[in-house]
């Protein structure tokens, strides 16, 4: 039986629990001529009759999946010869394993063995008879939830409050699979960021002046020194953030009060889509544009000025990565300033302000929280791009202020630590958990900051 | 004038027991809506002439002649819809912040037509304040809200001055005892009424001649329409004030003088006292005895 066929029924056994609760409990409605009352609308009775139906099966399909794979590859086993049954644990995992790629028509490594064919004729027996009750199983129980379902329908039945319970609590399990796969992340990268921590030091990850993570293979290997030092790598992630931040919040705070403020309507419409398509550009494309245009660019002018540059610089992949963040600040800006009460405007008209010194002395700071929120996610936003970087600011991670020097960032070396074949037991590659986790608390105090400052302000101008 | 508004009352009473039924559009249509009594004044702060006002297409006054006087409470009252905003808004050119209406006809400020080209509006509403329907604090200190006016023009250096400034606007606005220990707290935190008195301060701060109120009291509950009324009529000694209020009970007891706008036009003028008492047009008749509005 396929499976979207025993979806189909499931499907259209649910409807007809539906109609059944349905029926039924308009039919207790009408009992005495209609005297008794039922403590729900006929409709609540219904769907707690269609989801009696649902869940067994579900539940039924989850439990059966987890446990079937153990149950048909030990029956596997056992059925095998005894020879094989001798073999060693690992080798007999080959074995099993070899019959499953049989089973799937894959290469096989011993496909021509009659032992291991006939294993395979049975595995695929057995994995038939498994989908075949595994059906069955799910219809069944469908059934007998439907039954129950309709035998408990009753005037005292409280099907409306078990109803926005049932729904209550997969809303929960919702919100709780969001929150779990987060903590799953967190704890992975923790792991391996604990293994690496093993091998380098805390303080030397995290106060350390030198990155340079080849490590020797041979003792005799010159210039794989192994340096964790994470340092350079978040200071040329903060100056790369702080010059597109230099780019990003004046223009884009000031664009958000031009079209909030002084554009006509019909301006607006055009030029906030125009700019919004700004954040859609894929970070490829600006990449290609900060190598190949801003950062010549930026070399030939610092030259003519008399300032040495290299040809990637902190300069022009912050400078591009300002103007892909505009929109962030610009288009929230433009909201919260948008959404500042008329009421405020016409109290500071009626002062004698002018337009600027409204905005100014009161829309601003009325619309500060949102203003603030925009920019810290512009931000993160800025902590965590990586494309542009890789393309315009070059991969030596140098300890340096200077913005017309190559620098790298943490993401950066995140991807190039992980690129490639690696061996998952070397400090090389597990630093990128490391690197990784403490990106992830950095942006994470950043968030609780944001929230710290947001709050504050609307406490105090609410 | 508990006198005044007891005869209002009665007035109401006779008013109802005599005629319930309304008056119909025709009748209403049909009825000559010149004004009625005298809308000038003997020493007039604010002189409006021929005003019409248009938003859009949509004509909202209808050439209205009507004076303001020195150091008097002026009540605009009339059905929901009669242009008695939109005309206390021409006074400031607050209208100017929308950008559909237009204005025409002539408005003198001691003899100075605020619409001449050569008048800055910003100079204008420094000297012609204004009190909003809804409590508007800015979101600022209780303190900042005051001392916005005068930050903003400029009228003291000296903080000295500035904390005289926001001490006597608020006393003048009755506040002072009620916020003086509180005065860094946002001025959004204030009650309802507090919020309104706020705003009287804040509008008093930078020395207006005239105050406009459009419904100053409509949001507010009673004890603190009473507080706002009370202000109203001790701040006349040093200003002009003109409001407009839904509630006949408030013009009665607020001002001198009151003016009935009906449907963009203003349909009669007079001392409040002769208007609640003995209305000349019918249409005033029937507002002010509850047959519609």
């Amino acid at each position: 039986m396929s499976q979207l066929l025993l979806v189909a029924i499931l499907l259209a056994l649910s409807a007809i629990a539906y109609q059944l609760g349905r029926r039924r409990a308009l039919a207790l409605d009408n009992v005495n001529g209609g005297r008794t009352r039922l403590h729900s609308r006929p409709s609540h009775y219904a769907v707690l009759t269609m989801l009696w139906c649902l869940f067994p099966p579900m539940l039924v399909f989850t439990v059966w999946s987890v446990v079937d794979t153990h149950v048909i590859t030990g029956l596997l086993v056992q059925d095998l010869p005894a020879e094989f049954q001798m073999l060693p644990m690992a080798h007999l995992e080959l074995v099993v394993n070899d019959i499953r790629n049989l089973a799937q028509g894959n290469i096989a490594a011993h496909a021509d063995d009659p032992t291991i064919q006939a294993a395979t004729g049975h595995y695929q027996q057995l994995l038939q008879i498994n989908r075949f009750a595994k059906s069955v199983v799910m219809l069944l129980a469908a059934t007998a939830g439907l039954a129950i379902g309709w035998r408990l329908i009753s005037p005292h039945l409280r099907a409306r409050v078990h109803t926005e319970r049932i729904v209550n609590l997969f809303l929960i399990s919702c919100a709780a699979l969001a929150i779990l796969t987060t903590i799953g992340i967190l704890l992975s990268v923790l792991f391996e960021a604990m293994r690496f921590f093993q091998t380098v030091p805390v303080t030397s990850f995290l106060f350390g002046l030198e990155w340079s993570p080849q490590t020797a293979l041979r003792d005799d290997q010159i210039g794989s020194s192994g340096a964790f030092g994470a340092v350079p790598l978040f200071a040329g992630t903060f100056l790369i953030s702080a010059i597109a931040m230099m780019v990003a919040v004046p223009i884009g705070l000031l664009s958000a009060i031009y079209l909030a403020e002084y554009a006509s309507r019909r301006l607006r419409s055009i030029a906030k889509p125009l700019l919004e398509i700004l954040a859609g550009i894929p970070t490829v494309v600006y990449g290609f544009f900060a190598a190949l245009t801003l950062a010549p660019l930026v070399r030939q002018i610092s030259e003519a000025a008399g300032i040495e540059a290299a040809s990637e610089s902190a300069l022009a992949a912050g400078l591009v990565m300002g103007i892909m963040i505009i929109p962030f600040v610009s288009s929230l800006s433009d909201d919260v300033i948008t959404a500042v009460p008329q009421a405020m405007r016409d109290g500071s008209y009626a002062m004698g302000a002018t337009h600027s010194e409204t905005i100014l002395r009161v829309i601003i700071p009325a619309a500060l929280p949102g203003i603030v929120g925009s920019i810290l996610l512009a931000v993160s936003r800025a902590i965590g791009e990586t494309m542009i970087v890789v393309m315009a600011a070059g991969l030596s991670a140098n300890l340096t202020a200077n913005p017309f020097a190559a620098v790298t960032t943490v993401t950066v070396q995140i991807v190039t630590l992980l690129v490639g074949d690696q061996e998952f037991d070397s400090p090389k590659t597990l630093a990128a958990f490391a690197l990784g986790l403490v990106l992830f608390l950095l942006t994470l105090t950043l968030n609780v900051i944001a929230l710290y400052v947001v709050r504050k302000y609307r406490e105090q101008y609410d | 004038m508990n006198t005044l508004s007891e005869d209002l009352l009665i007035s109401r009473r006779i008013g109802l027991s005599i005629s319930t039924e309304d008056l119909d559009a025709a009748e209403v249509a049909e009825t000559n809506r010149d004004t009625v009594g005298d809308y000038t004044v003997f020493d007039p702060k604010i002189t409006a002439r021929d005003v019409n006002v248009f938003y859009g297409t949509k004509q909202a006054i209808c050439g209205v002649n009507l004076d303001l006087g020195n150091y008097e409470v002026l009540a605009m009252i009339g059905p929901s819809g009669c242009g008695k905003s939109t005309f206390l808004r021409c006074l400031n050119r607050m209208n100017d912040t929308i950008a559909e209406c237009r204005v025409s006809g002539k408005i003198h400020l001691d003899g100075e037509n605020i619409y001449h080209q050569n008048i800055d509006e910003v100079l204008l509403r420094a000297r012609v304040g204004m009190v909003f329907q809804k409590p508007n604090p800015f979101p600022k200190s209780i303190f900042e809200n005051v001392a916005y006016g005068p930050r903003l023009h400029g009228m003291t250096r000296d903080i000295g001055t500035l904390w005289d400034i926001v001490e006597s606007s608020l006393r003048k606005a009755a506040l002072w005892d009620e916020v003086k220990d509180i005065l860094e707290q946002p001025g959004t935190s204030l009650s309802g009424g507090q919020q309104q008195r706020l705003c009287i301060a804040r509008a008093i701060s930078i020395n207006p001649e005239v105050i406009l109120m459009d419904e100053p009291c409509s949001a507010l509950d009673p004890i603190s329409t009473a507080k706002i009324e009370q202000l109203i009529d001790e701040l006349r000694e040093h200003y002009s004030i003109a409001i407009v209020t839904h509630s006949m009970q408030q013009a009665a007891r607020v001002s001198q003088r009151t003016a009935y706008f009906h449907l963009g036009d203003l349909i009669e003028v007079g001392a409040t006292n002769q208007i609640f008492s003995d209305p000349l047009h019918p249409l005033t008749e029937a507002y002010i005895s509850g047959r519609f509005g």
